[in-house]
């Protein structure tokens, strides 16, 4: 029974171990890594093109259902005034990071886990370390460094068109004045708000990419070989990466709510 | 200073097993400098495996790797991986990149060249394999052929001391097997450049290499030039050099008992 409870419990420990063990390698290899800033670059353009319309939609969905739900529940207390607070701070505050994340993952993330899985699985990654070249340095450190930047911008422009999307649902659909909706979000959003929200966004960024590149890495490893090797792979990355991200969030948000 | 005589490969005593499936049992090889050697051997024996322990992609559990005059070690193997190239089976070139980029990419990695001196080394390698006309087409534009010209041109773009052929010739015709060959040797003359082949190509093998090295069993069971290969008595060395002749007796048998009457 114990064993039965101990054993899965230290196959976990012993995956976080290695898997920090990933990062910090890949992190170390930056003085290594040659071209580093090109790479970085194009990283950058990758993640950030590549989920820049699934951010603009979702954001502008979400804020249109919460200015929606939100009018419909302060015009209960007469308080519809407030509607800009709500919106901003659920935006800011969760929403944004969280959300921006989990599509972040699914975009950006699922296809750099398969990216890296084929790699290997073609024997590139082999190719690199038969060259002297640091296959982390070569592949992930970009990666990890991009989503630093990338994650904090694709969270912003999220909470930007959610606030947009929550005065047309508030003023422009149920008629609240525009003035009172954005002087409300002025009002609401504080300095340690944002720097919530950009510390989850940083935070959500790198475990999310470091957790997708850990599963390409080392999708030989895994369950099966070839392509259901990296399919298993991907399916992991993306599921272990979003539990993280609402894991995290819970985290985050007790540390900073209660300092 | 190096002695002349001593090979620049020696490998002694090299054991590699994968939980029960022992695959190296005390492999041996000696790959004098400038030579062209090729390993034998049926799928499945190891090949592979030992060149991926000279590599360093796979630890071997115990033996010795000399290159060099020098073990290799954790210091030694930096030095190594700058002196030796390996071309894999499935070619391993990066799909995302251009021919020319696949090229550059140990240069750019590995080197403080500029942009600019890359590149023309890059087109230089290009231009040697006659790939040049090719080079902003990615590797899944190219024909199986030229792949495997590229992943030379990648692999000799450092000027290395060595290169590991891994079953270079697999899966490919009788044509596109005599041209693989034909292309190392060329390439492997012009360059001088030491080549380990591991391969099951017996006759390419017997024509183009300077010695033949036979793997069965996890050992070396032969090791000398083609010439005594051809001639040795040894039932294993004999049954895999005939085993052409093995097939011819084993279908005019059957085509005998089974013929239509």
């Amino acid at each position: 029974m114990l064993a039965a409870l101990g054993r899965p419990f230290l196959r976990l420990l012993g995956g976080m171990g290695r898997m920090a063990g990933f990062t910090v390698r890949s992190f170390a290899a930056v003085p290594k890594t040659r071209r580093l800033p090109r790479r970085l670059v194009r990283a950058i353009f990758e993640q950030g093109t590549r989920c820049l319309p699934v951010i603009l939609i979702v954001g502008i969905f979400t804020g249109l259902v919460l200015g929606l739900q939100g009018h419909y529940v302060l015009n209960r207390f007469g308080s519809e005034s407030l509607l800009g607070a709500l919106v901003s701070l659920s935006l800011v505050r969760e929403l944004g990071p969280v959300l921006a994340a989990l599509m972040l993952v699914g975009q950006a993330g699922s296809a750099l886990a398969a990216e890296i899985g084929i790699q290997r699985n073609s024997e590139q990654i082999a190719a690199l370390e038969t060259m002297g070249v640091s296959s982390e340095g070569y592949l992930v450190t970009p990666r990890l460094l991009a989503a630093l930047i990338v994650f904090p911008m694709q969270t912003a422009l999220f909470v930007l068109i959610g606030l947009y999307g929550g005065y047309l649902s508030g003023s422009a659909m149920l008629g609240l004045e525009p003035g009172v909706y954005w002087s409300a979000v002025e009002k609401a959003v504080e300095a340690r708000d944002l720097t919530e929200c950009f510390v989850k966004a940083g935070t959500f960024g790198l475990i999310t990419i470091a957790m997708c590149s850990y599963q390409g890495f080392y999708a030989h490893l895994g369950h099966g070989t070839g392509a259901r090797a990296v399919s298993a792979a991907t399916t992991r990355a993306v599921v272990l990466s979003c539990v993280l991200v609402l894991a995290l969030d819970d985290v985050i948000t007790s540390f900073l709510l209660h300092r | 200073m190096t002695d002349t005589a001593e090979p620049l490969l020696r490998i002694e005593s090299l054991h590699k097993r994968f939980d029960d499936n022992v695959v190296l049992a005390g492999a041996s090889l000696d790959v004098p400098r400038g030579s062209l050697v090729t390993v034998l051997g049926r799928s499945g024996t190891g090949k592979s495996v030992l060149l991926k322990c000279l590599a360093g992609i796979v630890t071997p559990d115990a033996g010795l790797i000399r290159f060099d005059g020098k073990d290799l070690d954790a210091t030694t193997r930096a030095d190594f991986r700058r002196r030796c190239s390996f071309l894999f089976q499935s070619n391993a070139l990066f799909d995302s990149l251009t021919a020319l980029e696949n090229v550059a990419l140990p240069l750019e990695q590995t080197t403080n060249l500029s942009d600019a001196e890359i590149r023309q080394r890059s087109l230089e390698a290009l231009q040697q394999l006659e790939l040049d006309a090719h080079h902003d087409r990615y590797p899944s534009q190219l024909s199986g052929g030229m792949q495997k010209r590229l992943a030379l041109a990648r692999a000799i773009v450092t000027k290395p001391e060595l290169v590991l052929f891994d079953e270079p010739t697999a899966g490919l015709d009788p044509l596109r097997r005599n041209a693989v060959f034909t292309m190392i040797l060329k390439y492997q003359r012009q360059f001088h450049f030491t080549a380990v082949v591991v391969t099951h190509d017996l006759d390419e093998a017997l024509i183009a290499s300077d010695r033949v090295a036979l793997l069965d069993g996890g050992k070396m069971l032969f090791e000398g030039p083609p010439a005594t290969f051809t001639t040795s008595t040894d039932s294993i060395v004999s049954s895999f050099r005939d085993s052409a002749a093995a097939l011819r007796e084993s279908v005019a048998a059957l085509r005998q008992t089974t013929a239509v009457p």
